[in-house]
């Protein structure tokens, strides 16, 4: 299994358009993305983005549609090149990349699954599987070893010999799934790779990638236009809007401290409770004499917070850290109050 | 004073015309000879397939595209008809006649396929080469096909060769135009993917871009087969032998019966090709609008 590996993003720029080049500074000074578009007819698609994403991490890249998220993504692996910028892994920048050191890169450090699949028609699930083993020249049965591992682990085994259209949208995205996975690229890009499920299949397929990282720790970029998603599943969110990053850290940090009234508005039908931790709500301990029966892990959520406390009987909580020191105490009012977006 | 329209002075057109002819028959006295043995290979095969069809004993042809049919179609209709169309032929006596017209089909195919597809696949990969190319197709898909024997011939001469390349040149148009607008249907997410993966540029053409516009190339081969099959007809007036032959004689002559009884052979040739590359195209690609689960 791969190291997992981390992404510096540093100052990227995109501008479409036939003289991107030269409008960068203009858009450095301040030019909108209105005037751009309008002056000089050229599409601002990011601006001055940096973002961390430490190995190991699921960082949720957030936005609505035409904020760029898409488009940040193709960055990573250079399906798109930037007007201006650099992007750092394993201290290389992947901009100035030549064909061929990009394409070795492709092949063994990033692995993407795409909105609406992606798959080839004419190819089976297991061909499908093994096209990343394929193009790298892996061997018919070992690449066949492998996609079996994967098709099996994503719940598809017994669908093997069957061709993408005989599947539902569901199994299609496990296929794309797998197919990635194969390639045990230590960095994985899923662009809205949900978006296209239900929202039942989108949670089971959120429940296997979340199992699945557990085993392999991959740093994954996962794009959405899903805040549940993107709460549920991210590490870290960044938050974009016209091609700016407007706000990024935990879904927490989001969720309690909008940067603003955008941002405010987006989180204000978040369910906080299951969102929002015990310990960035709690207050000190001693405010009065009353030593708490009962204790909760500082990470835990609001939600089980008081669930615990109904389950008791309970109106107060100690509150401890990883090593089970007190840290803090929580009130039921109190948790109740911020969950439901009171305080 | 309208009456006439102010043309160029008759002299000087007339001197313009032969210099031109001038010109050209200057080049196919000086080069005919080493274009000729250019075409050698050519003609080589051209006999040998001739050969081949022409010489293999009649059962076995049958039982050959009776095989073809079967493989191409899985359905029993399908070689009947096929079969049936051939004895007939056979049996009003232009067996050999078919035969090297379906040789001189399936040459030109293969050579058209040969030049067409990698002419395609430049198109599809830029607007410039579509540009340039797009106009050069449409010349050659409305010049009336007379006009292009000519050069042919006085380059090459009367023959089975000039025929062919007459026949390709005439025949070629769709299977470029078609492989070029299959490779740009393709869907672009598909081939992100492929890119996505690391795939060379060869494998990306290999892998994804031509088995997901296999369909379309496949309509342009059946059209350039079609195309071919009439254009064989056209091409009997350079000395390409088979079922056009006795077409052109029927015309000379006014006989009624024989153009017909051709004429009607060709067509059944047309329709078998026509019906068993289609089901072959069908069969091959039957996943693509599969049934769910």
């Amino acid at each position: 299994m791969s190291e997992p590996i981390g992404i510096e993003i540093r100052n990227l720029y995109k501008i479409f358009g036939p003289r991107g080049a030269d409008y960068v500074d203009a858009v450095n000074r301040g030019m909108t993305k209105q005037e751009l578009n309008d002056r000089y007819r050229h599409v601002l698609g990011l601006r001055d983005i940096n973002i961390d994403i430490p190995a190991g991490a699921i960082q949720v890249v957030m936005g609505l549609s035409g904020s760029g998220k898409s488009t940040l993504i193709r960055h990573i692996n250079r399906l798109i090149d930037p007007t201006s910028g650099q992007i750092l892994i394993e201290g290389q920048d992947v901009v100035g990349m030549t064909p061929q050191v990009l394409r070795e890169f492709r092949r063994h450090k990033t692995a993407m699954v795409f909105q609406k699949f992606g798959l080839l028609p004419h190819r089976t699930v297991i061909e499908n599987v093994g096209y990343g083993l394929e193009v790298q020249g892996v061997d018919h049965a070992a690449r066949d070893k492998v996609s079996m591992r994967w098709i099996e682990r994503v719940g598809l085994l017994g669908f093997e010999t069957k061709y993408p259209s005989q599947l539902s949208g569901g199994m299609q995205q496990r296929v794309g799934l797998a197919r990635a996975l194969a390639n045990d690229a230590p960095i994985l890009l899923m662009d809205e790779a949900y978006s296209a499920l239900d929202p039942l299949i989108r949670y089971d397929m959120q429940t296997v990638l979340l199992d699945l990282q557990k085993e392999v720790r991959k740093t994954i970029v996962f794009i959405t236009h899903d805040l549940d998603e993107a709460l549920r599943i991210g590490d870290r969110i960044a938050l974009l809007r016209d091609g700016q990053v407007i706000q990024q850290g935990t879904g927490q940090d989001i969720v309690l401290n909008p940067a603003d009234d955008y941002v405010a508005n987006f989180v204000q039908h978040v369910d906080r409770g299951k969102v929002v931790q015990v310990g960035s709500v709690m207050e000190p301990l001693g405010i009065n004499g009353t030593a708490p029966a009962m204790m909760v892990k500082s990470d835990a959520t609001l939600t089980d917070a008081v669930r615990q406390m109904m389950a008791k009987g309970v109106h107060f909580l100690e509150v401890q850290d990883k090593g089970g020191k007190p840290v803090g105490r929580l009130s039921l009012e109190r948790a109740i109050s911020v969950a439901a977006g009171a305080a | 004073m309208f009456d006439e329209f102010p043309q160029i002075d008759n002299g000087l057109l007339r001197d313009l015309k032969r210099a031109i002819d001038e010109g050209f028959r200057a080049f196919t006295r000086s080069y005919g000879d080493a274009i000729e043995t250019m075409f050698d290979p050519l003609r080589h095969f051209l006999n040998w397939s001739e050969k081949l069809l022409t010489g293999t004993p009649w059962p076995i042809i049958i039982l050959i595209a009776a095989g073809l049919a079967w493989f191409a179609s899985r359905s029993a209709r399908m070689v009947i008809g096929c079969v049936a169309t051939l004895c007939l032929i056979g049996a009003f006596g232009m067996w050999d006649d078919m035969m090297k017209t379906i040789s001189m089909i399936l040459t030109s195919t293969l050579m058209a396929i040969a030049v067409g597809l990698p002419i395609g696949v430049l198109m599809s990969r830029s607007d410039r080469v579509q540009a340039v190319v797009n106009p050069v197709l449409d010349v050659m898909q409305t010049m009336p096909p007379f006009v292009y024997l000519i050069p042919v011939v006085m380059l090459l001469g009367i023959g089975k060769v000039p025929g062919l390349i007459a026949v390709v040149i005439y025949a070629i148009p769709p299977m470029i135009r078609l492989t070029n607008l299959g490779i740009r249907q393709v869907d672009g997410e598909v081939l992100e993917a492929a890119d996505a993966f690391g795939s060379s540029r060869w494998q990306r053409l290999v892998k994804a871009e031509l088995p997901l516009a296999l369909p379309t190339i496949m309509a342009g081969i059946n059209q350039t087969i079609m195309m071919a099959l009439a254009m064989v007809v056209i091409a009997s007036m350079i000395g390409v032998q088979g079922l056009g032959q006795p077409v052109l004689q029927a015309i000379s002559n006014q006989y009624f019966t024989l153009g017909l009884f051709n004429g009607l052979a060709i067509v059944g040739i047309a329709i078998v090709f026509d019906r068993v590359s289609q089901a072959w195209g069908r069969r091959i690609q039957k996943h693509r609008g599969g049934h769910h689960v």
